[in-house]
């Protein structure tokens, strides 16, 4: 598997001027690469995110950008500057940890006015008091100043911590899994605040994350990462419509995979094989050549659940249903393929009927909406 | 099983209860009890040879904490530094240091300095002018350094378990927030740390305030409270000598609860 892939597949920063970029960014850990000769460019104001699972590279990644860690070799720029050596107190990015790192013996005011209190010459105090109120009014913790931090929730420890770093006006802010810590309704309102805060503030983030959901619902664009690595980068469309393997379709959204060959290719389209003998048609994606071990990806939202054969359509037995509120999530088996799961919109279980766990069914998908795709 | 650990206690404590119970006797004799007075703390204060040796523990105290705060503070930072192995044969050692008896110690110390001291003293008399060549001996400075080294370990041990339960990304976030490293070390490290150093420079002084058995070894022309009276009570246990021991018991007791009330309420504030 290749790394650098042409700049169509990573992704473009749009017109943005570049911010921040990557040039061969490589480190080692004895003999784990935690990143691979990374190469890229984050653009002006964007949301970006890192996405992958623990160990994938992301963070490494994230403190190379803050300047926690120094690239074994390869080359770090912030705003036009090279910043390979710059220690982390002289980059003009912040940072908000996993754990919030609040100081435990200052108050929340204190808290948040202490990288403006490191500048020389000191600020002027009122103009300090100014900026940390403003910027508690943009975390919407007003008043919450002279509290201790022992005494503020986990939410508003989050917001603290963003406070802490936004009052900065760093040119990125970076973001450490910053809501992996919170439950998941105050999870989802920070989502939204951290979109709202990076349009009105026009700041560059750069997200490190492994939830999916997190990721898709914030980024203007992701990365998708393994072993020290940008396997696929682009918009949560992009990623989801046209993964270019099947580790990007399985890490982005829901995905059924079905495996076998390529038994057929033409232009946009191709054939897939089973060992079982089934034969399916798709749309391709990533690079393929026939007789290459592929996988069939298809959305569980792209596969029809009905009660009566009809052309095409594959008999299953329902094993389980889960009622989600909007959606139903039926898991099924056919005899050859698998388990597949099938995501049922309220509307059309209203119209076709639920099945029950045992029901037979028969499922069936619209070729052009299954994607023939590499398996690594 | 209850009567057997009550048995326990009694010889434990009984002896100190009566010390400071025969402290506050009228009488003369330590074996009866002819009534309250305070006549004898008020005898042990005024009689000069008391108050002397109770500077001197003093000074020795309060200079062996503070170096021994101080020292095993840097030191406890260079050994959070490390990695692997150096850093466990350092942290056995420190914990030897502890375990080592005193009466070890006292020996060690005064064979080294004695040693030390034959071969100075000599050098010394070499470059100064004939007959005012100073002497290095035994006295405030052995005690000192004999006390401090000791209390340096205990000092290092408080604040190996606080270092360690230390969110590191707190520094990071103080580098991130543009500290640099001093900055940080004074505004983040020092004041999460410092109950530690507080409750490690009581315990060392608590320590040297009671030490009889170092102190003993290297004290030289020295009295420390201690060693007067282990020689008083070679004239007779007095009342005098019980308030004396109950004065330095209080003096303890009181500086060991204030350790332990800082380390205490460190470990609420320090909490994540």
């Amino acid at each position: 598997m290749q790394s650098q892939i042409d700049p169509g597949a990573q992704g473009q920063t749009g017109d943005r001027p570049l911010i921040a970029e990557f040039r061969a960014a490589t480190k080692r850990y004895g003999a784990v690469l935690a990143a691979d000769a990374l190469s890229f460019g984050i653009g002006k104001g964007e949301f970006l995110s890192f996405l992958g699972p623990s160990g994938c590279g992301k963070t490494t990644a994230l403190r190379m950008l803050a300047g926690f860690e120094v690239p074994t070799s390869g080359d770090v720029f912030l705003d036009g500057e090279r910043v390979t050596d710059v220690p982390a107190y002289r980059r003009p990015v912040n940072m908000v940890f996993q754990h919030y790192a609040l100081f435990p013996h200052m108050t929340v005011a204190q808290n948040i006015a202490y990288g403006l209190m490191q500048r020389r010459p000191r600020p002027d105090r009122a103009e300090v008091a100014r900026k940390v109120d403003r910027a508690l009014d943009m975390v919407r913790l007003s008043g919450f100043g002279p509290r201790r931090i022992w005494e503020m929730s986990g939410g508003q420890q989050q917001r603290v911590a963003l406070a802490r770093a936004i009052v900065n006006e760093p040119k990125v802010l970076l973001l450490d899994e910053p809501l992996a810590a919170l439950d998941r309704k105050l999870r989802r309102e920070m989502q939204i605040e951290l979109q709202t805060l990076q349009r009105q503030l026009g700041i560059t983030f750069v997200l490190v994350t492994h939830d999916q959901e997190e990721a898709l619902s914030m980024s203007d664009r992701i990365c998708i990462m393994r072993s020290g690595r940008i396997v696929q980068a682009g918009s949560p469309l992009a990623l989801y419509d046209q993964p270019i393997n099947r580790y990007v379709a399985d890490f982005v959204g829901k995905s059924n995979f079905i495996d076998g060959v390529v038994s057929a290719l033409s232009g946009e389209g191709g054939q897939i094989e089973t060992a079982s003998g089934y034969r399916f048609e798709g749309r391709v994606s990533g690079v393929l050549a026939p007789g290459a071990k592929a996988s069939l990806s298809i959305r569980p939202e792209q596969i029809d659940l009905a009660n009566s054969a009809h052309p095409g359509a594959e008999p299953v037995t329902v094993i389980n249903r889960i009622f989600l509120g909007e959606h139903t999530e039926y898991l099924v088996r056919h005899a050859a393929l698998g388990d597949l799961l099938v995501l049922v919109a309220r509307q059309a279980e209203a119209a076709a009927g639920s099945f029950a766990p045992g029901a037979a069914a028969f499922v069936a998908w619209k070729p052009e909406t299954a994607l023939i795709l590499p398996q690594d | 099983m209850r009567l057997y650990a009550l048995a326990v206690y009694l010889f434990l404590y009984l002896p100190i209860a009566v010390i400071a119970v025969f402290s506050f006797n009228a009488g003369r004799h330590a074996s009866q009890f002819t009534g309250f007075s305070v006549q004898w703390y008020g005898k042990a204060l005024s009689n000069p040879f008391v108050t002397e040796a109770l500077w001197t523990s003093f000074v020795v105290a309060l200079s062996s904490a503070l170096i021994a705060s101080v020292f095993g503070t840097m030191a406890a930072l260079a050994l959070q530094g490390m990695k692997g192995r150096v850093r466990m044969v350092a942290d056995a050692l420190i914990y030897v240091a502890v375990m080592v008896p005193g009466i070890v110690i006292g020996i060690a110390t005064l064979i080294a300095l004695v040693t030390l001291f034959g071969w100075i003293n000599p050098l010394l008399a070499r470059l100064a002018p004939e007959g005012q060549a100073p002497q290095l001996a035994m006295g405030y400075g052995s005690l000192i350094a004999a006390h401090a080294l000791f209390s340096m370990s205990l000092v290092i041990i408080i604040l190996r378990a606080r270092l360690a339960g230390m969110d590191r990304s707190l520094m990071e976030a103080s580098a991130d927030l543009y500290a640099p490293p001093f900055a940080t070390f004074w505004q983040v490290t020092l004041p999460l740390i410092f109950p530690g150093i507080l409750a490690g420079f009581l315990l060392s002084f608590t320590f040297s305030f009671d030490d009889f058995i170092i102190a003993f070894f290297v004290a030289g022309s020295e009295t420390t409270l201690p060693i007067y009276v282990f020689s008083s009570i070679r004239r007779g246990v007095t009342p005098e000598i019980n308030a004396i021991g109950t004065m330095v018991l209080a003096v303890s007791l009181i500086l060991l609860v204030a350790a332990q009330l800082t380390l205490r309420r460190g470990i609420k504030t320090g909490a994540q």
